[in-house]
């Protein structure tokens, strides 16, 4: 199908970006990478938006070293991210998962910022923000504000950015000296949206769970966590499993998510106990 | 502030080497674009969200998705198509494979496989059959013919591989 759009501007800058959007009467849209949007657009999911192009702010672009956090701009593309040395380095979770969004030509113009703004439940980044600690730098015309990430996603393509504001950066934390990142996630195709996935964190000890595809968002899975801060790897994924109650649809039953959540549990434990998968 | 919201967009961009000027609709995606407009129907408008990489094309150096990519985004950008990279040359030996590998029956992927094969060849280097599949894993080909089209990037890329191995060899 054909998109039927209400009408598209190319930003100049953050400022004229944020008139825009004000001017729009709500019917503003922000166009980044447009890796879903412009998809959504042709399906005519959403009709009459008024595109709002910040995909030449170049402020927004990069990753940088704020000392204790890496703060990446949010139309710093997937490809980028990948190869990023700092990203690689200190954030390495976020480099890993790269491999599982979508296919090459998607991570070429798709960005990390528009990923999260997004919020797709079965998307990769908003679970790795979430199992890192991230938290959302967005700008509105009264200014900026930081957002921790466990009060950003709130339901499905739903997070706590108002109306006129826009998520321009996202901060880590750096990996402290001894920390595991790692995501597992089951697909049909490489590439292809996950069927479960999760992200699993080790920080001096604690471990922090993130699942995505088994939930309207993603949810940090507190009672696994717990186990496995306790050393108890069988009570997690029991608890991992009590805790979720992934949907059924045509790629997979709800009962399947749940098994799948625990064996990829089982895989990532697997990983950050020195194996080597 | 100055109103610059538009429904039509003008747009100054290179495709294939050529300078283009046009004044295209906001929610014109650049295949349609590229194909209605520019009558360079190379790239194929598919499944237009992102799935089956029929559209792929290079823009900026990348191979991307045209049909999620709206033409008024490409003001600036340098795009190049399997008409201008059949043109150059820089693929004869890519194509030239394909035809002897039997990598194309109906062929109406085949655009978009060459530009995101070329991505990948591009790179050097010798690939796996396994980065080869994962580097094409966008791009449905609904005749199934995935063997004979990975056979035919890998013996491309071992041919490109052993003429650059070849000329290191050489000093010059």
């Amino acid at each position: 199908m054909k998109a039927a759009v209400g009408g598209y501007a190319r930003a100049r800058d953050l400022r004229h970006a944020l008139e825009l959007l004000s001017s729009a009467d709500g019917m503003g849209r922000v166009l980044a990478g447009g890796q879903s949007l412009v998809a959504a657009l042709n399906m005519r999911l959403t009709t009459g938006d008024i595109l709002v192009d910040i995909s030449a702010l170049a402020d927004c672009r990069g990753v940088a070293d704020d000392g204790g956090t890496l703060r990446i701009g949010a139309l710093t593309r997937h490809a980028e991210i990948g190869r990023d040395p700092l990203v690689r380095a200190h954030a390495p979770l976020l480099a890993e998962a790269v491999g599982h969004i979508a296919h090459a030509a998607i991570r070429n113009r798709g960005t990390i910022g528009g990923a999260i703004a997004h919020a797709d439940p079965a998307a990769e980044f908003p679970a790795c923000a979430l199992a890192l600690g991230a938290v959302m730098r967005v700008e509105g015309l009264d200014g900026p504000r930081d957002i921790p990430v466990e009060a950003f996603f709130r339901d499905t393509f739903e997070t706590a950015l108002a109306e006129g504001e826009i998520l321009t950066a996202i901060s880590v934390p750096k990996a402290a000296p001894g920390e595991v990142q790692v995501i597992q996630e089951v697909a049909r195709r490489s590439g292809d949206y996950a069927l479960a996935g999760l992200c699993l964190v080790r920080r001096a000890g604690r471990h922090r769970l993130a699942l995505f595809s088994t939930g309207p968002k993603p949810m940090l899975a507190t009672a696994a966590m717990a186990a496995l801060d306790g050393g108890d790897t069988e009570a997690a994924i029991s608890a991992l499993k009590a805790e979720i109650d992934p949907p059924s649809d045509t790629q997979a039953s709800g009962a399947y998510r749940r098994h799948l959540a625990g064996v990829l549990l089982r895989r990532a434990v697997a990983r950050i106990e020195g194996g080597t998968r | 502030m100055t109103e610059i919201v538009r429904d039509r967009i003008d747009v100054a961009l290179t495709v294939n080497g050529e300078p283009v000027e046009a004044r295209v609709p906001a929610g014109q995606h650049l295949i349609d674009f590229l194909r209605l407009e520019l009558g360079l129907t190379g790239a194929h408008a598919s499944c237009e969200h992102g799935v089956c990489g029929a559209c792929t094309i290079r823009v900026d150096g990348d191979a991307v998705r045209g049909c999620l990519m709206l033409a008024a985004q490409a003001d600036g950008a340098e795009v190049w198509t399997v008409e201008g990279l059949t043109d150059t040359g820089e693929i004869a030996d890519l194509q030239a494979a394909f035809v002897a590998r039997n990598a194309l029956q109906c062929g109406f992927c085949t655009p978009g496989m060459l530009v995101a094969a070329q991505e990948l060849l591009a790179r050097g280097g010798a690939p796996s059959r396994g980065e080869i599949r994962e580097h094409l894993s966008g791009n449905y080909c609904r005749c199934t013919g995935y063997e004979a089209i990975v056979d035919a990037v890998e013996a491309v890329a071992m041919a490109r591989a052993g003429a650059a191995a070849q000329e290191g060899g050489g000093g010059a």
